[in-house]
């Protein structure tokens, strides 16, 4: 392990880096997190439908890789709500980093500690771990990326969008149009929902369907193969399983950000595992990006 | 300094097995872990002989006041242990204590005599939270087990042997007092209490893989009080207290009920740095109470005995 470099690992090898914040590490393969959790202010609130993003102002904290997590509690009343719950801090997809060293998240109240951190605002904090995991990697030989995302899913797809620099190809799914709002946290993408309310009537992986049958239709492909299109994902397991099924069926690689509850994030509780073809791994240090081809499927 | 089974520690927090894993740690933050490593000592995760893969997720269950764990002692076997994990734990700065387990005591006893002539080793700790299959009693749930474990394992090392008690039998300060009568140097309490979680999409199905699991963090507390001060009251070889301790004043409290180190397990997991914090926070508390690191333990305990 090292730490102190300049440039972190393969975004800044591949010539993809954000600027990293001076004094913080990398191992090469993650920019490290500083030891210890960070209390620090939460700088914006905004609602896109049934989702919120909050800002969180981390100006001295390292700049996460695309698809690294950090884990998050509500400084003040983490506790002691309705059912007593949350106890656990929670793992969060960092969404976006700004300039200023901001972080934002993507959130959907759906249990106790989701309830609690999305009420927070301006003048609360929050106390952050990270960043965590492995993210995506750089694609690979060149390779054009499209980016698939499902639900509170497409947080990681918006810092990687971020990286990967002109506009690469982004399908998202959502349930209906309230939570389809949550499309506007990325640049020009097309949209499925369940119930037709806005886009394509029916799931994203439809659409990513029709678009590798057209990328590996067309004359580039045919002279290079099958190694021209590389798919990121991230959403709820069907979708994330219909992904790696077609993927797998095409011959194409796909990076796949899986979620699992976790108590600590750093490798520590060994409560996040998942199955791969070589066993359980943990997803807060072996992932959450998984290579598809290690999967037997998502579960 | 404190002295504990002849091992120099700079404070009295040591983390629980199986609470922090310092090489995932390490990947995660880098050296600055070992530079402000959190405990005194690391207590390494349970080996076993084999390899095991763990429970069946789910394995975790967050409760109001801590969780529920099925983990499954997921380690890679004794081989694995020792050609992968130990040189990187060695690479600590503060002393190791390997955790193991076994389903009979000559299987103990096996792992045992691996790591006693081990350098990087400064003591066991032995997990007998596990059936053993000749018997079918779990070996640390009952006094005569427990006798026959370290009649097995005593004779195969000259380290420090901690028998790590579990909560889940009828009386852990017999068990702890048939440990030292067998040459145990230390006894460490509580291992987590059994507990299930409803899984609330499936009536009446458990949520955790393993079907049940064990609680810990701060629901756990005043259990570990209470068998802490039983046990110290039946023996007088140190006590590794813990068992929801979040801060120092938690600790305070388990050293005066008789522990001479306590364990930190689940706030690790909220706060990787927790035990740093607990240890300042202690200290803080015995300077401006006048209590010096360190003193010879008294035989018995200070606390009244009646309730």
């Amino acid at each position: 392990m090292t730490e102190g470099f300049e440039a972190r690992g393969a975004w800044a090898a591949a010539g993809h880096g954000m600027s990293a914040a001076a004094g913080h590490g990398s191992s090469g393969e993650r920019t490290l997190a500083p030891f210890g959790r960070r209390r620090l202010p939460v700088v914006g609130r905004r609602e896109y439908g049934a989702y919120v993003v909050i800002s969180v102002a981390d100006p001295g904290g390292p700049a996460p890789d695309p698809g690294q997590f950090a884990m998050l509690a509500a400084a003040e009343r983490w506790g002691g709500g309705a059912d007593e719950r949350p106890f656990l801090p929670r793992a969060f997809s960092v969404a976006r980093r700004h300039h200023d060293g901001t972080l934002d998240f993507l959130l959907e109240d759906v249990g106790p500690g989701t309830n609690r951190l999305a009420e927070l605002d301006d003048g609360d904090d929050v106390w952050l771990l990270g960043p965590l995991g492995r993210g995506f990697a750089p694609p690979h030989d060149g390779r054009r990326p499209i980016l698939v995302g499902g639900g509170v899913g497409i947080a990681p797809l918006a810092i990687l969008q971020d990286a990967l620099g002109p506009s690469p190809l982004v399908l998202l799914g959502f349930r209906d149009v309230d939570h389809a709002a949550g499309a506007a946290l990325l640049c020009d993408p097309n949209v499925a929902t369940d119930d037709g309310s806005v886009g394509h009537h029916g799931f994203v992986t439809e659409l990513l369907a029709s678009e590798m049958d057209v990328a590996l239709r067309s004359s580039q492909a045919r002279s290079s193969g099958r190694r021209y299109i590389e798919v990121y994902a991230c959403g709820p397991p069907p979708m994330l399983e219909a992904v790696r099924a077609l993927c797998a069926e095409h011959g194409v690689p796909a990076q796949l950000a899986l979620e699992s509850g976790m108590a600590c994030g750093f490798g520590a509780c060994f409560g996040c595992v998942v199955p791969t073809r070589d066993g359980y791994v943990r997803l807060c240090v072996d992932g959450p990006v998984l290579d598809a081809a290690v999967l037997e499927a998502v579960t | 300094m404190i002295s504990f089974c002849g091992i120099q520690l700079r404070h009295p927090i040591v983390n629980g097995s199986g609470t922090f894993d310092a090489i995932a740690a390490r990947r995660a933050f880098g050296d600055a872990l070992l530079r402000d490593f959190p405990f005194a000592a690391f207590v390494s995760k349970t080996v076993t002989l084999a390899p095991r893969q763990g429970n069946l997720p789910p394995r975790l269950w967050e409760l109001a006041a801590g969780m529920i764990n099925s983990i499954g002692l997921p380690n890679k076997g004794l081989d694995g242990y020792l050609a992968e994990d130990l040189p990187r734990l060695a690479e600590l700065p503060v002393p190791l204590i390997v955790n193991v387990m076994g389903s009979t005591p000559e299987e103990v006893a096996t792992l045992v005599a691996a790591f006693a002539g081990r350098e990087e080793v400064a003591a066991l700790e032995l997990n007998v939270s596990c059936p053993n299959v000749k018997t079918g009693l779990l070996m640390g749930a009952d006094p005569g087990e427990t006798a026959a474990l370290l009649d097995a394992v005593r004779p195969r090392t000259a380290k420090p042997l901690i028998v790590k008690l579990t909560p889940n039998c009828a009386s852990p300060a017999a068990v702890a007092a048939a440990a030292e009568q067998h040459g145990a140097d230390a006894v460490s309490l509580v291992n987590t209490l059994r507990g299930m979680a409803i899984d609330p999409r499936r009536p009446g199905q458990p949520w955790l893989g393993g079907g049940t699991g064990g609680v810990s963090g701060p629901a756990v507390r005043a259990i570990a009080l209470a068998q802490v001060r039983e046990v110290r009251e039946r023996v007088r070889v140190p006590i590794v207290g813990m068992g929801g301790v979040q801060s120092g004043r938690h600790a305070r409290d388990l050293l005066d009920a008789g522990a001479d180190l306590v364990g930190v397990g689940t706030e690790s997991f909220r706060d990787p740095r927790a035990g740093g914090r607990i240890a300042a926070e202690l200290a803080e508390i015995d300077a401006n109470s006048g209590i010096v690191a360190g003193p010879p333990k008294p035989a018995r305990p200070r606390i009244a005995q009646s309730l």
